[in-house]
């Protein structure tokens, strides 16, 4: 039973169509195995008792058509799940219980998936290191006391470390790519209406997305098609027409141009990620695609535009949480003394930091020098991805500018963190689908990953390039346990 | 720019969040490296460019008000740090 947490979705869920093995088999190996793995930190609350309850009730009557017949599965602690807790990482949700269910949650119900838990993440899903949460970091499992990434940390740990077969993260500004490379997995950021919003504890709306991870493409794509709903709960929701992405899965990219953007060797860049980026551009070629030079001039730009626009959309959001509705809630003499209070000591420093940040972009007297200026440069900086659009179906870049990075190496340095989302941070602005495959491992074994950004709605055609890839690429994640009990 | 410690505690009561002294003072240093980075964008002449105020390219569509959800006003409250009964519970607002 122990290899039962190494196979994949697709291998999971054809032994339980096969019934090889039953939902209560499956769960109870996650089960097992995230209860030896404490050390980890991935779970901030774990719903065991009720999976095992849910995959019995499976077993006795299962339906085989679903897409994720009892398959047990854990979540970042961003979605709203009914009756289960949901802190985003924060101290001011600590004791918050969701009356309502996401939509992206519901769809996976839907088909058939089971809650384990809620996984940890960076607090309001701010950080690149799930350093910032309430809860404590997590450790990778590729290394001790290197960072996941951030901010869906606890899920890239969660899938890396076989405590969950699949699993879903959010992405703002990279906080599904970011992971996915630091812990050798596959990470798709959908494009910006794919996936509802709707139960999802906000960030910064104009960029936050859900998306799958897993542990290659086919399980990837199979979790798309089941979170890509039209959803009128969300009113950027896009009703567009979704592709079933698992059947269409075709590793055929003959033909397909691929674009190089010359702006992303930025200073200072290691040379292991030059090579892997060579090496990436060797492997599309070989599968019969062309690359294209192309030049998306505003890159630069991006990461100043987006530390002014994702603040301002945080500082807008998190104003409700006030110690009145829900949440954690300080003594203050008054009202506004209790305001003050509650979000002083309920939100952590990070969080604390953007909230001012956004206050004072869009303070009178600033609005115009910053807030504005930023939302005219994302414009450039989409209409860059317009203009090389008109010449390639899409573009090939490293996912990040290094491999995961030791616990707090980066804390004491805010914009050096930030800088490690120089890649991740232009798809978000323009609203396009990414996604992160792993690539390679620099010379201390970690691995490093490779960004396929597609154009708006043609999420189809980066899960092709990144299947035909991962097929050249044979990438093998190197595990050793080194956190079992 | 330079952003000083008034303006922290200006930033501080728009955001209601108290800052005391000795944080508002890192806070400015924090700020301070992150404006100087984010002053990259005045290189960029933005003048006749329209802002990108929405990703979505599609109009917002309407639906009829409709009350979806029933009866979960005492699960609602029970989240609240301080009720009674029906109602939220604040600290005096009225002398």
């Amino acid at each position: 039973m122990s290899d039962i947490t190494k196979q994949s979705l697709t291998e999971l869920v054809e032994n339980i169509k096969n019934k090889n093995l039953s939902s209560t088999d499956i769960t109870k190996a996650f089960i097992e195995r995230s209860e030896k793995s404490k050390e980890l930190n991935v779970y901030i609350t774990d719903d065991f008792t009720s999976a095992l309850d849910k995959a019995k009730k499976f077993d006795q009557k299962p339906n085989l058509d679903l897409k994720l017949p009892g398959i047990p599965m854990a979540v970042k602690d961003l979605f709203c799940t009914k009756d289960v807790k949901t802190t985003a990482g924060s101290k001011i949700l600590n004791n918050f219980v969701p009356t309502y269910e996401s939509t992206v949650t519901e769809n996976i119900w839907n088909e058939g998936a089971i809650l384990l838990g809620k996984l940890n993440c960076d607090e309001f899903a701010m950080g690149s290191s799930n350093e910032t949460s309430f809860f404590g970091n997590v450790q990778n499992p590729i290394d001790k006391n290197l960072v996941p990434g951030g901010s869906s940390g606890g899920s890239a740990s969660a899938l890396a470390g076989q405590l969950t077969p699949i699993t879903i993260g959010t992405d703002t500004g990279g906080s599904i790519r970011q992971p996915a490379s630091f812990t050798g997995t596959v990470g798709l950021k959908p494009t910006y209406g794919s996936c509802s919003r709707y139960g999802i504890v906000a960030f910064a709306s104009s960029l936050d997305q859900a998306g799958p991870m897993a542990q290659n493409v086919k399980d990837c794509a199979l979790l798309q098609e089941i979170i890509s709903t039209y959803d009128p709960k969300d009113s950027t929701s896009i009703d567009f027409k979704r592709n079933q992405y698992s059947k269409k899965l075709n590793n055929n990219i003959k033909g397909k141009k691929i674009g190089i953007p010359k702006e992303y060797r930025v200073d200072g860049m290691p040379k292991e990620i030059e090579d892997l980026w060579q090496k990436g551009i060797q492997y599309v070629k070989e599968c019969g695609a062309k690359t294209i030079d192309i030049s998306l001039p505003h890159t630069s730009y991006a990461l100043p535009t987006y530390y002014i626009v994702a603040p301002a959309e945080a500082s807008s959001n998190l104003a409700r949480y006030d110690g009145v509705k829900y949440g954690f809630r300080a003594k203050g003499e008054n009202l506004i003394d209790m305001y003050e209070k509650t979000r002083s000591e309920g939100f952590g420093a990070e969080v604390q930091r953007r909230i001012m940040i956004g206050t004072y972009v869009l303070s009178s007297g600033y609005y115009d020098a910053y807030y504005l200026k930023a939302q005219k440069v994302r414009k450039l900086i989409k209409n860059d991805f317009d203009e090389a659009y008109k010449k390639v179906d899409a573009i090939l870049t490293p996912s990040t500018p290094s491999s995961a990075f030791k616990i707090g190496e980066k804390t004491d340095d805010p914009v050096s963190m930030y800088l490690n989302d120089i890649f991740t941070v232009p798809v978000n602005l323009a609203g396009l689908p990414g996604i992160s495959i792993p690539a390679g491992h620099d010379s201390k074994g970690y691995p490093l990953g490779l960004q396929i950004i597609g154009k708006a709605f043609d999420e189809q055609n980066i899960l092709n390039i990144a299947f035909a890839m991962e097929e050249k690429i044979n990438f093998k994640n190197k595990i050793t346990d080194w956190w079992i009990e | 720019m330079s952003i000083d410690l008034k303006t922290i505690k200006h930033i501080s009561k728009l955001s209601r969040i108290s800052v005391d002294e000795k944080r508002g003072e890192k806070l400015a240093g924090d700020l301070n490296s992150i404006f100087d980075f984010i002053e990259k964008l005045n290189e960029l002449k933005t003048n006749n460019i329209e802002p990108l105020t929405s990703i979505a390219e599609t109009t917002l569509k309407l639906r009829s008000d409709e009350v979806k959800s029933k009866n979960i006003r005492e699960q609602i409250v029970k989240n609240s740090p301080q009720d009674n009964e029906d109602y939220f519970v604040v600290p005096k607002v009225i002398e």
